[in-house]
């Protein structure tokens, strides 16, 4: 088992033909992952990677199977894709664009639960199931299958954690980045409650940074719904407030969204944390 | 995205939400001229700066005495304004706003922002208008009333839970519904982050005023707000960030004498918490992004030394699809280029990092390789110990 994205998933790419599209989606067909096309508006017809393209995701939908797409659209344009992926009901959307408008978030995100679809992201490096399917922009070879669910705001620090959870010999069975901005398609909360379903979980990584209050939302719903052990790392202590630090979504604001509220919410919570992100794994090595 | 309060006010009264006349002044001169224009008895004069906190610096001042304007202008015109909320250094004064003086009732505070939690716009009024809201938030969270909004089509009585906690009168009831509608139209039509009317009050012929206006704007949005983006004043702008903004780093200026250069915001946020945990201090925040080419860590290392504390710097690259030898390669290169005069501990992580440690540890420049984050941490304070 898994979360979200195994090998029999069946994956479209919206903004195929561009240049980060097609480093990608290259490199997840190479991972083993099953991308049957992708959409770029005006090159329907042709084909890329040796795959067909065509000029809608509806279009696209009445040819193919489609279980997830994951969207490389420019910020600008962004919205018109996800709000088509959401108009064809694909269930997985994966957003990896940064910047879109908040304002068009908080549309997308309303349209997308209306419509039963689940958004990953923006802002983020996507989801992988080790050696079954990588849907995004992180290094496939870093990854193990294993026993650990990573759920993070972040993309590096994202892969320290599954490096150190790899060294540690634990592997993940899927690791989840759901993205640096303030509206993101789905939750700290989302992703835990599908980590605690998933058989093949027995422990979960989960890393937060300063900004928001979804990590202590998250500490509350892990200390009545959580079972599994779960370590907790939070981004920023050192963080000035009233500056953003590179994610849209990471900045203190009127005191809000400290990384020390975050640690001790969760403490309170009953969810073991460290204090240095190099301890991720050998901390979730101790609980599993 | 920040702009000054009479650009607020400029697009309040587009929007229809009552403002003072006002008129604003590049020098003293012009200070006068339009203190004249707005009033023949007495004038509120204001430093326009991106910052709270001008009240009690001296940067507002309300007089009936035309010398007092006068010497205001000549105070401030060309000069900096610290406040609680600006560095030690201050913001610079170029523009002064001249404004009618209002008699003041009442004083709220009305405020727009996006809930995270629950997704939609808070918009949000209090009686305790004047006094920092966030203080209000903590000591009196009962006397802030709240109202959540989907989507820009108000209701008919979305206001209403709003209007109660100010205790309006049914008269001020009826212009404070108009305020409400247009400031959430404002807010979705110019892409707003946050706004915010501190104090609005009610004057002496009890009508609603919008006495101060602070707005924030989606910087993510500003590609489709082409007249907010000409209102932008880069003078109110950190010099150093707004240089890194123009090669794609993201850079913040911190205290300490280590200074950092990562990939990614989230890994260089922790690199700055276990340097802290090392017993350093980190002196930047600096977020190189995905292309980690030689140029632009070249660039990135001239914005780090610039800042005289700095002492020792710390690489932190995660590899990922990009392999280490080639990022070394790049990193040796700009050390060399730039004339780096401190020791760089670099710590490089993924594909090829044995070779690439080799590569930097043959240089003869002041390199320190190191193979995991802690040890690149606990290297670095030493050297600045």
């Amino acid at each position: 088992m898994s979360i979200l994205v195994n090998k029999d998933t069946k994956v479209i790419c919206q903004g195929f033909t561009g240049s980060q599209a097609t480093l990608h989606c290259s490199q997840a067909i190479e991972y083993g992952t099953s991308i049957i096309g992708g959409v770029t508006p005006g090159k329907g017809g042709e084909s890329h990677l040796d795959l067909p393209v065509f000029n809608s995701t509806k279009e696209a939908q009445q040819e193919l199977e489609i279980d997830a797409t994951i969207i490389f659209v420019p910020a600008k344009f962004c919205k018109d894709s996800v709000q088509e992926a959401i108009d064809a009901e694909i269930p997985l959307i994966i957003c990896i664009t940064e910047g879109i408008p908040t304002l068009d978030m908080m549309k997308l995100k309303q349209n997308a639960d209306s419509a039963g679809c689940r958004i990953i992201g923006p802002n983020c490096p996507g989801v992988i199931t080790p050696d079954q399917c990588k849907l995004g922009i992180m290094p496939g070879y870093i990854h193990k299958p294993g026993k650990i669910g990573i759920v993070s705001r972040s993309g590096t620090l994202t892969y320290e954690a599954v490096d150190q959870t790899t060294q540690a010999g634990l592997g993940q069975s899927s690791c989840v980045g759901i993205g640096g901005d303030p509206i993101p398609g789905s939750s700290f909360i989302d992703i835990l409650q599908l980590f605690e379903e998933d058989s093949e979980t027995e422990g979960i990584v989960m890393v937060g940074e300063i900004g928001g209050t979804a990590e202590e939302e998250a500490a509350e719903f892990i200390q009545s719904n959580v079972s599994k052990p779960v370590v907790a790392y939070i981004a920023g202590v050192s963080a000035p407030p009233g500056k953003r630090m590179g994610h849209a979504g990471a900045i203190i604001a009127g005191g809000k969204g400290t990384a020390e509220d975050k640690f001790l919410a969760l403490e309170k919570a009953g969810v073991h944390t460290t204090r240095s992100p190099a301890k991720i794994g050998e901390e979730i090595s101790k609980l599993v | 995205m920040n702009i000054h309060e009479y650009q607020s006010k400029q697009i309040f009264k587009e929007y229809g939400l009552p403002v003072p006349n006002f008129l604003t002044a590049n020098t003293t001169e012009e200070v006068l001229a339009s203190a004249k224009e707005i009033s023949d008895t007495n004038w509120v004069v204001k430093a326009q700066v991106h910052a709270g906190g001008r009240g009690k610096a001296g940067g507002v001042k309300v007089t009936d005495n035309l010398k007092e304007v006068e010497e205001f202008a000549d105070k401030w015109i060309n000069n900096k304004l610290v406040t609680y909320q600006t560095d030690d250094q201050g913001q610079p004064v170029s523009c002064i706003l001249v404004e009618e003086c209002t008699e003041i009732k009442k004083e709220f505070y009305l405020g727009a922002v996006i809930d995270r939690s629950t997704r939609s716009l808070a918009v949000m009024a209090s009686p305790e208008g004047g006094m920092d809201i966030e203080k209000v938030a903590e000591d009196h969270p009962e006397k802030i009333f709240k109202v959540f909004l989907n989507s820009p089509s108000v209701g008919n009585e979305d206001h209403l839970p709003l209007a109660e906690g100010l205790e309006l009168s049914e008269e001020q009831t009826k212009e404070f519904k108009d305020i409400f509608r247009n400031l959430v139209k404002l807010f979705f039509e110019k892409d707003l982050s946050l706004v915010e009317i501190n104090p609005l009050v009610l004057n002496g012929s009890d009508n609603l005023v919008c006495l101060d206006g602070k707005i924030n704007i989606d910087s993510n949005a500003l590609f489709r707000q082409d007249e907010i983006l000409e209102l932008r004043d880069i003078s109110q702008e950190e010099e150093k960030e707004l240089r890194a903004s123009e090669w794609d780093l993201n850079y913040v200026s911190l205290e300490g004498n280590i200074g950092c250069l990562v990939n990614g915001a989230g890994l260089a946020m922790a690199t700055m918490d276990i340097i802290k945990l090392a017993g350093g201090e980190p002196a930047n925040f600096l977020d190189v992004g995905g292309a980690v080419d030689e140029k632009r860590v070249a660039e990135a290392f001239k914005i780090i030394l610039e800042d005289e504390n700095v002492k020792a710097i710390l690489v932190n690259i995660f590899g990922g699809i990009v392999r280490c030898d080639v990022v070394a390669d790049g990193i040796i290169s700009a050390v060399e280029g730039v004339g780096v005069d401190v020791p760089v501990v670099v710590r490089l992580k993924g594909n090829n990092s044995e070779i690439a440690k080799e590569m930097l540890g043959k240089t003869n420049l002041n390199i320190i390789a190191a193979s995991e984050l802690s040890e690149a941490a606990e290297r670095a304070a030493e050297i600045v110990k």
